[in-house]
């Protein structure tokens, strides 16, 4: 039986990270992996996923800004299969590289399925290891089909974003179930290579997490571009074809039928709790499913067992669970991390425009009966976005009426992912909007949008 | 080498000692923890313990002898070893913060300084997280930075608060590296406001609750206002260290009798009057905190918990044991409590622990047929309630008159602390609750 001082199950963003930050600190360390290093993310998600909106990205650029911007092209066409094959290399080399980092560190990767046993063991295959200080949980979540409505994934009609990464072809037509930030990102990628999408959310929102402002603007926007985009709309029925599904909708009262090659199932995921022994080791799950933890220990019911990332709750984001691996290992290593804030994390999707939040949405605001103040400021009205055809979108910035604290900031915009971590650190240190306005911005550059929506949020916006 | 037996530090104002009684003989043979001698401080009969193991040598003071602390009182050593005849060792003198003699790092481990108990650093609101890495700077910097350090805190916790006139120097940080931060500013509420005089017409319409002390927490200190240094300032200036007031009620005592005699008709156990009264006083504090605190000269400090010095009269003195926690406790233990302390008070056999840190006390001269007196406060406590007898008095009633027992109660006040209309809601609360002694248990 081979031991370590900690094991961790599953190499996905939350494990790894948290094996990195373990080694680190002088404890003998092991990853359990079944499949490719770094998890559903590096392999089946984030990663794959920002290599093709990439390629949508220029796409679009080709086709309706070349001209202007004084580029001739011949006609524009696109390829989802050559697409999808760059972003295969784009994962493949990412996971390679969580591999040699993984020999840095000097961490045994043990391939195959862990079963947890009690006592900080872990079976893989015919080997039993020992965790001598601690057992750490990333096994992280997968795709889910909605069987009741007769949308069980089958891999051709039904697919799941686990499929339309490994697409040959961009189908004719798309019916995209769930308008989260999944559904929304392949509804943008699909479009750009010639789909017809249709993107159906049952929330009243596409976005629905996000504020309603930066729902509005990216629906707007795909409307633009002629994704059809059904919110507060319910999938009554479904009749699965061999070449086509047809979906019954029921949008406002009105019932409306929609045929397409394929439906994409992007409506949330299951973690991965089952056949791993966590129930036979006394490790319990929560109502909805997840492993039920210690909030400020992330600690199971299972003494020394540990959990991060998707299967520990949400928010299911890759950065959340990283950060929980980090403060896990820190923990085991008897440091006292700081606790996580988990109302400081960012969420982005990065569809064009791209969307990014922190902290509340305005009408969290006004649930919570807070007295706050909204600045905006509008990339039209921005010289950086005006150059770069970017003038969708605007910041918005919710200030806390009496101290000026940065209640929740919402960014639309062409690079919104990047920007929205200036407003991460004012919040993590408690700047208010007052020290974000005071820190020069340098011109031109999208992030001034920011500095103005906070002198807007206190009636001194300049440039509009 | 010998090690010196010095007279230690035994209660917090201990000056000097006298030795009452040697335990061990020369030539006995001692071991760490062994007691040595019983010693009279100024409160109590301490034991006087070895810190270093081997022979007594030497007792070189005799019985009866009052020794100041930090002198040498014996030596410890191996058997036939010299000791040092200049007992008066001016090096040692200067270690009176320790208490402890042991010399040239000889053996024996040193004994940590006798300090009043102190109340512990509040427990962390928040996960123990954040804590550890800054807590070595957290608690080694003084509270009050007032040499000039620059005190960390957050942006917003400065507007918070300034805009709450909160002195930031008053606060420890629970952010990276002992910086403040929103919660901790927030934890840290401002003093309540000072009651209008013209109030006192209208008892309801007072802001007595607005004090707030975080729960978890023991305390909350307070930095002064301006009008609280103002009244400070000119009340010392009229009538001494202390400014006291007093506030006299008249409380029925009928109910309470009723229901001592139907406890002690149960028969386990006596309770009497004093320990209902300790009782109520406790939960009428635990409701005004603004008369559970403690001056402390640069800032008030109030207090959440309630512990309650009760005087006890002894030979040639007085001394307060304390009931800790007295709001939380029974009617049974109380009286336990009481009874215990009292017994050990008169034998002089109280630790330190047990007579100080008391945030607000009670005397009682009822069972000396005293009508009504007032007491003299008990620094840095702000109030103290004398308690007089209960008689059979003459009181209107709805038809005519009626005989109850009657119970005056005065309480003295520090003005720094608890002002007029303040202390009178509090002897309000705890009137109502003797007169319906059935409040208590709501």
């Amino acid at each position: 039986m081979a031991q370590f001082d900690v094991i961790v199950l599953g190499g996905g963003p939350a494990g790894y990270v948290c094996a990195i930050r373990a080694a680190q600190l002088g404890l003998s360390t092991a990853v359990v992996e079944k499949d490719k290093l770094g998890g559903v993310c590096v392999n089946i998600g984030c990663i794959p996923t920002k290599a093709l909106l990439y390629s949508a990205y220029i796409a679009r650029v080709l086709a309706h800004e070349a001209a202007d911007l004084g580029i001739t092209t011949g006609e524009v066409k696109t390829d989802y299969g050559v697409a999808m094959k760059r972003s295969r290399k784009v994962s493949e080399q990412n996971s390679k590289g969580v591999g040699f980092l993984m020999k840095k560190h000097k961490i045994t990767v043990l391939g195959g399925t862990g079963t947890v046993l009690s006592g900080r063991k872990v079976k893989v295959g015919n080997e039993t290891h020992e965790a001598r200080k601690g057992l750490v949980l990333a096994t992280g979540s997968r795709v889910k089909g909605i069987p009741q409505i007769g949308l069980e994934l089958n891999g051709t009609t039904v697919i799941s974003s686990d499929e339309a990464l490994f697409l040959e072809a961009a189908p004719k037509s798309l019916a995209i179930v769930g308008a989260g930030a999944v559904g929304t990102e392949f509804a943008d990628i699909f479009n750009a290579f010639g789909t017809k999408v249709t993107l159906i959310e049952a929330l009243p929102r596409i976005l629905p997490v996000e504020d309603a402002e930066s729902s509005d603007a990216v629906a707007k926007s795909y409307k633009k571009r002629g994704i059809d985009v059904f919110a507060g709309a319910k999938v009554t029925s479904a009749k699965v074809a061999k070449d086509k599904v047809t979906l019954q909708l029921e949008v406002g009262g009105e019932k409306k039928t929609i045929e397409a090659e394929k439906v994409l199932m992007a409506a949330g995921r299951a973690v991965n709790t089952e056949n791993m022994g966590f129930k036979e080791a006394g490790i319990e799950l929560t109502d909805r499913g997840f492993v039920k933890v210690n909030l400020d220990t992330l600690e199971t019911t299972a003494k020394g067992v540990y959990c991060i990332g998707d299967v520990a709750g949400p928010p299911m984001l890759a950065h959340k669970g990283s950060r929980e691996g980090v403060v896990v290992a820190e923990r085991i290593a008897g440091h006292h991390p700081p606790a996580i804030k988990y109302d400081n994390i960012p969420s982005v999707t990065y569809c064009k425009p791209e969307v990014a939040s922190i902290g509340l949405t305005e009408d969290q605001c006004k649930e919570q009966k807070l007295e706050f103040q909204v600045g905006r400021f509008p990339f039209s009205a921005n010289g950086r976005a005006r150059a770069t055809n970017e003038t969708e979108g605007f910041v918005k910035v919710i200030r806390g009426k009496k101290y000026g604290e940065i209640l929740g900031a919402h960014i639309v915009g062409g690079h919104a992912s990047e920007m929205i971590h200036e407003l991460a650190v004012a919040r993590e240190n408690e700047f208010t909007v007052e020290e974000v306005d005071l820190a020069v911005h340098a011109h031109p550059t999208l992030s001034e949008a920011t500095a103005e929506a906070c002198l807007d949020s206190m009636g001194r916006v300049i440039h509009i | 080498m010998a090690t010196k037996v010095v007279m230690e530090a035994l209660s917090p104002t201990m000056e000097e000692g006298r030795l009452i009684e040697w335990k061990k003989k020369e030539g006995d043979a001692v071991k760490v923890g062994d007691v040595l001698a019983d010693v009279e401080t100024d409160k109590a009969v301490m034991e006087l313990v070895a810190r270093a193991e081997g022979t007594l040598l030497k007792q070189v003071v005799a019985a009866g002898a009052t020794i100041p602390v930090s002198d040498v009182v014996g030596w410890i050593g191996k058997p036939g070893e010299a000791v040092e005849t200049d007992t008066a060792d001016k090096t040692d003198k200067t270690d009176k913060a320790g208490g402890t003699g042991n010399s040239g790092g000889a053996a024996g481990p040193k004994p940590e300084p006798v300090e009043a108990p102190k109340p512990e650093r509040r427990p962390e609101p928040a996960p123990a997280a954040a804590r550890a890495p800054a807590a070595a700077t957290a608690t080694a910097a003084p509270p009050a930075r007032s040499n000039g350090e620059r005190v960390k805190a957050s942006p917003l916790a400065r507007r918070i608060a300034n805009e709450r006139g909160i002195d930031l120097a008053s606060i420890q940080g629970s952010g990276p590296a002992g910086r403040i931060i929103q919660r901790d500013v927030e934890s840290a509420q401002p003093p309540a406001p000072a009651p209008a005089p013209a109030a006192a017409q209208k008892p309801a319409a007072l802001p007595a609750r607005t004090l707030v002390i975080p729960p978890g927490q023991a305390y909350r200190d307070v930095p002064l206002t301006q009008i609280r240094k103002t009244i400070a300032r000119r009340l010392v200036q009229s009538i001494g260290p202390v400014p006291t007031f007093y506030l006299t009620s008249e409380v029925d005592m009928e109910r309470v009798a009723d229901a001592r005699e139907a406890i002690n008709a149960v028969g386990e156990g006596k309770v009497s009057y004093n320990d209902i009264i300790i009782k109520a006083t406790a939960l009428a504090l635990a409701q005004h905190p603004e008369c559970n605190g403690w001056w402390q000269d640069d800032h008030i400090r109030y207090w959440s918990e309630v512990h309650m010095g009760m005087a006890v009269a002894i030979e040639d003195g007085l001394i307060t044991p304390v009931i800790r926690h007295a709001n939380l406790k029974s009617l049974r233990d109380i009286s336990a409590e009481t009874r215990d302390l009292a017994a050990r008070a008169r034998d002089r056999r109280l630790t330190p622990e047990e007579y100080t840190g008391s945030t607000f006390s009670v005397s009682n001269l009822g069972m000396f047929d005293i009508d009504e007196f007032t007491a003299i406060i008990n620094p840095p406590e702000a109030g103290i309630l004398a308690i007089g007898r209960i008689s059979e008095q003459t009181v209107p009633a709805a038809d005519g008159l009626e005989v109850r027992k009657r119970m005056k109660i005065t309480m003295s006040c520090d003005h720094r602390v608890i002002d007029g209309a303040t202390g009178a809601q509090f002897l309000r609360t705890l009137k109502r609750m003797l007169e319906n002694p059935l409040a208590m248990v709501w």
